[in-house]
């Protein structure tokens, strides 16, 4: 087991080990049994959220009311594992109270850290509940340094989610001159805009991360079988079109195939996954705190590999940095369960770029 | 409120058009009726011909011409020397900031500001906050509608200017990944400058040839143009103390001088709308003004203003 964690004001509290810092492993609990998934497979925290807009994952089925809720906490709690409660969607005026009211139930519950993005939100958090640990979410957008200034003197954030927009030493860069704890995305889906400032879901559905917690909304989704295929919209717009034999995806906006200067081609992204493991020393050396698992929205089985693969390789990157290796075995473990069944290292890789 | 009180603004250029045709743009722009013009580069850093200095030079000249000019600045900052740029920027004494990011935000803290609209500002009490630490003007967020600016409007803290973007295709979305470049095969840092050959940004269509979006580098915008000229008469009656035009290509000008009609009175809105038709490289939208998808273009009764 490591070491408790000591909050101390101002200063980063990641768990050192061997003088380097072991980075946490935070992982996605989009019901109780995923919960139960990531604590059983050696998560450090999970992240998890109310069943209503209140935050990103906005999904039929998915999330938790407050019996479920306490349930996950205990569980969690009793295996040393902290509990992080997402609330990190825009509330407009006509909403306002909705948020306030899951504020006040996360307080009460007495999660280990609020996640959150608007600058209201934070403001009442931070003023109503001066004990309350808040981190940025990466609905936040900060990118830079200056940025997450602003948000640590104004609401006392103690750790920031980044963007999965920076390279590599962007992260370091951003580390460097922060004392705000960094968390970074090492698995799953993938936003190649930076987060919480996209509004293309929005464009064709008119609901979008930001004010209603999904992106690209099940809703909005159409499949049709035509002469030329299997077709998925989203909001009535063409987004792809499956021969007879191909897999076909969900109708995610930016992963479709659109036509642009006479080719078609996947214009914006490919359906592929974000996968870090390669990268693990270079991030534990640039003292990124946490790693952060996408995928509230998946099933239990997703959460148990993904997090005992990734569970392995912390063990292994902060026993021996030096001598750490991806092994071929992960890859092909993670590989079974990303998007498109294709893995990138998205912005940390300079072609990417 | 009287009629009067709508000024026109034009955002900044967000395309990369050469020296000469930038320089052009404001020499005509100088004529105009626009009573704001917002200057500086907002979607790549990369973008070079005109430099921060040229930049000022140019606030200069249009502060000569009777303009109040705001330096805008980058909505996504990742690099150190982007920042640097951005300090210098903010640290002006002369002419108002637009911040884009809550790096610039930090930056103008203590010190009137603009904010762009990809500061998330979605409810009263962000609003606020940003009053406290120096907001002048804000730009309503591009995805929310009449109905949230009605009751923003409602809380607003004095002393704050509401901004709406009335025409220009939407920016939607910034990415670390250049997807002009992308579009011709090109890696970002040897993009070759492509976005020069699009100055109205690459039109990206659907499999059934549906235009949809456009490709501006690192910015991804709608493909339809937005156009809220028939909603001048409710933005007056909502307390809206600016209007904003996103500069185009083609005969912004002249777009300035259609919506400078309509609010004066001498051009009706539906013929207004009629004009500005055949001035979008695509179609027209107004869908997040009406609560909908943004991309969608609804119907608005003409003269059937609110109190009047």
């Amino acid at each position: 087991m490591l070491p408790a964690q000591v909050p101390l004001s101002g200063l980063k509290f990641c768990v050192k080990l061997n003088g380097v810092n072991a980075m946490d492993l935070v992982c996605p609990a989009g019901n109780l049994p995923s919960l139960k998934a990531a604590v059983d497979n050696g998560a450090n925290a999970v992240y998890l959220g109310f069943r209503d807009d209140t935050n990103a994952r906005h999904f039929a089925g998915l999330n938790f009311g407050p019996a479920k809720m306490a349930e996950g906490m205990d569980y969690a709690r009793q295996r040393g594992v902290k509990v992080f409660l997402a609330l990190n969607t825009y509330p407009q005026p006509g909403g306002w109270s909705r948020w306030q009211k899951a504020v006040d139930q996360a307080a009460e519950l007495g999660v280990d850290a609020m996640i959150a993005a608007d600058i209201g939100v934070l403001d009442y958090s931070s003023n109503r509940y001066p004990g309350l640990n808040l981190h940025l979410s990466v609905q936040g957008s900060a990118t830079n340094y200056e940025a997450l200034h602003f948000y640590r003197e104004r609401f006392g954030i103690r750790r920031a989610v980044l963007p999965r927009v920076l390279s590599l030493p962007q992260v370091e860069h951003v580390v460097k001159n922060t004392p705000v704890e960094i968390e970074v995305f090492g698995f799953g889906s993938l936003c190649v805009m930076v987060e919480g400032r996209c509004i293309l879901s929005s464009y064709a559905t008119g609901l979008s991360p930001n004010t209603y917690g999904a992106c690209s909304p099940a809703s909005h989704v159409e499949w049709r079988e035509t002469a030329e295929g299997l077709q998925t919209r989203l909001g009535g717009v063409l987004i792809e079109t499956y021969r007879a034999g191909e897999n076909a995806g969900y109708p995610t906006l930016c992963k479709g195939s659109f036509c642009v200067a006479g080719n078609t081609f996947h214009a914006i992204e490919e359906p592929t996954s974000l996968n870090t493991l390669a990268l693990l020393p270079a991030l534990q050396r640039a003292g990124v705190c946490a790693i952060k698992i996408e995928g509230r929205q998946r099933s239990p089985v997703y959460v148990a590999q993904v997090t005992a693969v990734w569970r392995a390789a912390l063990d292994a990157c902060s026993r021996d940095p030096g001598n750490y290796r991806s092994r071929a075995q992960w890859m092909a473990e993670l590989g079974k369960v990303s998007e498109g069944t294709q893995t990138t290292l998205g912005a940390y890789s300079r072609p990417w770029q | 409120m009287a009629a009067s009180n709508l000024r026109l603004s034009l955002g900044p250029i967000l395309y990369y058009w050469s020296r000469d045709d930038v320089m052009e743009f404001y020499r005509r722009i100088a004529d105009t009726p626009v009573d704001i013009v917002y200057l500086g580069e907002t979607v790549c850093s990369k973008r070079n011909l005109i430099r921060t200095d040229d930049w000022f030079d140019l606030a200069e000249r249009l502060t000569a011409a009777g303009k109040e000019v705001v330096l805008s600045t980058l909505a996504l900052l990742e690099a150190e020397s982007e920042l640097k740029r951005l300090r210098r920027i903010c640290a002006n004494d002369n002419y108002l900031v637009e911040a884009n990011d809550m790096g610039a935000v930090q930056l103008m803290r203590g010190r009137p500001f603009v904010a762009g609209h990809s500061v998330n500002i979605y409810n009263g009490r962000t609003l606020r906050l940003l009053a406290e630490e120096g907001l002048k003007r804000w730009v309503f967020p591009l995805e929310l509608s009449a109905a949230t600016l009605a009751d923003m409007q409602s809380v607003r803290p004095p002393g704050v200017e509401t901004e709406v973007l009335v025409y220009g295709r939407l920016p939607l979305a910034y990415s670390a990944r250049c997807f002009t470049a992308r579009a011709h095969n090109l890696p970002k840092d040897d993009c070759q400058y492509r976005c020069l050959d699009y100055p109205d940004g690459l039109t990206l269509s659907a499999q059934d040839d549906t235009r949809f979006l456009a490709l501006n580098g690192i910015q991804t915008q709608s493909a339809r143009t937005c156009s809220l000229i028939s909603e001048l008469d409710n933005m007056r009656d909502l307390g809206v103390d600016v209007v904003r035009i996103s500069p185009q290509s083609r005969k912004t000008d002249q777009i300035i001088d259609i919506f400078h009609r309509c609010i004066e009175g001498g051009l009706e809105p539906a013929e207004g709308q009629r004009r500005l038709e055949h001035l979008m490289p695509v179609a027209a939208c107004n869908g997040y003004w009406h609560g909908e998808a943004g991309m969608l273009a609804t119907q608005t009764q003409v003269g059937t203003r609110p109190g009047s």
